[in-house]
């Protein structure tokens, strides 16, 4: 069975996000295995994009960090997912832009990620329409693709999870990736819609930047995804950043299951 | 030659975020009602007549083509259009969907200002509120059209993030217009984004072709021999080349920047130096590093100042059924000072582009041959900036 898959049974789940090379790819490896510590059950990747246009601000800013030195070849993040490995056995996904994965060539990327041992993609600027072209090769090498479904997207629901894999990704506020303070009160309606379609569990993300918002989003669904807050703490913090994200996350961990 | 999906060939498509996808399926489904309805129809054109001063002239230049002494050359003249460029002609047909749609907002991005100016003037003539995002590199160094936005009542937002260019400005709008889609319509400029813009864009434009089709036959009861239009994201070209697609016997010749050269970092030739890619919403062409991370761009002219080309221009490209040639700062300046000094017409440094193009192919062409070349906007922009390029200190 596909890892992220298995992970994600059971509910209560933290999902993680690091910006790979950010500020640089021995501090990545640390931030992971330090989320993993805290208690999140999956962290995403986020594979740097020049131009990441479904990101925020601390997000961008976390991707032209990772740039700044010139390019990050995807050998190199492969080999870091290998060392992570040797350090953790978390899941691990990656979250990239589709022009990262189209240049790698699709069919390579993803048996890459399945040699390495990264269950899923998250592809923000993949919408249901376009999947086509990549699904094949997700399938061929038994990875997830995780969809993704906002507050708009009304009655595209049912087509948007009938092949969901992993997780849904319930993107909690409409625009960009960012720290909010008001959180739609539809949201634990548009969970009762996907569950009307499918049994693959729901994770709420985008904008949750306390424990006590854990918790309550947790409680409407199956999990909630932590970006922008841990990036932060990234970006504040840079090489020291593992100490404060093992904290955070056990933080937010705990006013999950509690 | 689009599908249902907004595909040129395997080029275009909707490669956005969820967020956008309802609010880009209305668009298309409204823009594909009011494309149909007699009453949309006749209110544009009313507008690109009694407000944007349609049709343009078709200007037969005979200095110019007894200088070259090959095929006779004549403009299309957007450079008369009202603002000044064929940007107008979208707009004012962007606009009218976003108010049939039940909008009260326009947004746009813009890189040295015409687009954003043809906004603002299409936002203050609807009664709308407007906001233009522009990289702070270029509100730094267009001033003037910055203050001319917010004349007409817009509100000017200037981009921090990435470079700080056009491609960083329509990212802010992309994400502006995710995050507020109720009361907003994005206006984009160019024939490039995500499906329907690019076949929005090009039938909005479309109308360059199709008066020149008119005039040109009206004069010489025959098709010219070839079209020539500059390439940024190819709104003029495809507009200028849309009603001869189906005419083979007529070339169609985009002109992209060049920069320094094709050979050097410092270009914008996409089609020449670019390879497929997908970004801003399109699978297109794009100058893209190898692990895909879009590149900067360079050209004298912010118009044409753009690292990707619009889906239609790629399949027209692959086909064959057009050709994409760069110019050179050098040779762009050069065409500026010969057509203002030829012609007595003072055209923008894009559509110079163009003009320097056809004074290369004009020569090779035989007397009774005819290019068409599209002058997308007049040059009074363009003046301060080729007197520096020449070592004159014109005082903005």
């Amino acid at each position: 069975m596909n890892k992220l898959v298995e992970t994600m049974q059971g509910g209560n789940k933290l999902v993680g996000y690091v910006v790979a090379n950010d500020p640089d790819i021995d501090t990545t490896i640390q931030n992971v295995v330090a989320l993993s510590e805290g208690g999140a059950d999956v962290v995403e990747i986020g594979i740097p994009f020049s131009d990441p246009v479904a990101d925020g601000p601390v997000i961008q800013r976390a991707d032209l960090r990772a740039l700044a030195d010139g390019e990050l070849p995807m050998d190199k993040v492969f080999e870091m997912v290998d060392e992570i490995h040797q350090r953790t056995d978390i899941t691990l996904v990656f979250l990239t832009y589709l022009n990262v994965v189209l240049q790698y060539g699709y069919d390579e990327f993803c048996r890459q990620c399945e040699t390495h041992g990264v269950s899923g993609l998250i592809i923000p600027d993949l919408p249901y329409e376009e999947q086509d072209e990549l699904l094949p090769f997700i399938d061929k090498h038994d990875l997830a693709l995780v969809p993704l479904v906002t507050l708009n997207s009304d009655d595209r629901i049912q087509r948007l999870v009938q092949h969901a894999k992993g997780f849904i990704y319930l993107v909690s506020s409409l625009g960009v990736t960012g720290e909010r303070d008001e959180f739609s009160s539809y949201l634990s309606g548009i969970v009762q819609k996907i569950k009307e379609y499918t049994d693959v569990p729901v994770a709420i993300g985008f904008g949750i930047h306390s424990a006590k918002q854990a918790s309550e989003m947790n409680q409407i669904s199956d999990g909630v995804i932590i970006g922008s807050s841990f990036v932060r703490i990234v970006e504040e913090d840079k090489q020291d950043a593992p100490k404060r994200l093992k904290e955070y996350a056990s933080e937010i961990k705990q006013a999950i299951i509690e | 030659m689009t599908n249902k999906d907004g595909r040129f060939a395997e080029y275009g498509g909707q490669y956005v975020p969820e967020t956008l996808m309802n609010e880009l399926n209305k668009m298309a489904d409204e823009y594909d009602k009011a494309k149909h309805d007699p009453e949309f129809q006749a209110e544009l054109q009313d507008l690109l007549n009694n407000y944007a001063n349609r049709p343009s002239l078709l200007s037969y230049a005979k200095r110019m083509t007894e200088d070259l002494g090959g095929a006779q050359i004549y403009f299309k003249r957007e450079d008369l259009n009202h603002t000044g460029a064929h940007k107008i002609n979208n707009v004012i047909g962007q606009a009218l969907l976003a108010k049939r749609m039940g909008k009260t907002r326009l947004i746009a991005e813009t890189g040295a200002g015409q687009h954003g100016v043809a906004t603002a003037t299409i936002a203050a003539l609807f009664g709308m509120e407007c906001e233009i995002f522009m990289g702070k590199e270029d509100t730094d160094r267009q001033k003037l059209n910055v203050y001319r936005m917010e004349l007409l009542g817009a509100k000017v937002n200037s981009v921090t993030s990435g470079s700080m260019v056009l491609k960083d400005a329509i990212n802010a709008a992309l994400q502006e217009f995710s995050a507020r889609t109720d009361d907003t319509f994005y206006v984009m400029g160019s024939a490039t984004g995500p499906h329907p813009y690019p076949m929005m864009v090009r039938d909005f434009q479309s109308v360059i072709s199709k008066e020149s089709k008119e005039q040109f036959k009206k004069i010489n009861n025959k098709l010219p021999d070839a079209i020539v239009a500059c390439v940024g994201g190819g709104s003029n070209a495809i507009g200028s080349f849309a009603n001869y697609i189906d005419d083979p016997s007529v070339q169609l010749i985009g002109v992209e920047a060049a920069g320094k050269g094709v050979e050097t970092e410092l270009t914008a030739a996409t089609l020449e130096c670019g390879s497929e890619g997908v970004f801003h919403g399109m699978k297109s062409i794009f100058l893209q590093t190898e692990t895909g991370q879009i590149k900067p761009v360079y050209s004298i002219s912010a118009g044409l100042d753009y690292p990707g080309v619009g889906p239609e221009h790629a399949a027209l490209a692959k086909s064959g059924r057009a050709q994409y040639v760069g110019i050179t700062d050098d040779e762009a300046v050069d065409a500026f000072e010969y057509i203002a000094r030829t012609e007595g017409i003072v055209a923008a440094i894009e559509s110079c582009h163009a003009v320097a193009y056809v004074r290369k192919l004009a020569p090779k062409m035989s007397k009774d041959q005819t290019i068409i070349c599209t002058l997308s906007g007049r040059g009074d922009k363009d003046v301060a900036a080729i007197g520096k390029y020449r070592g004159v200190d014109v005082n903005e």
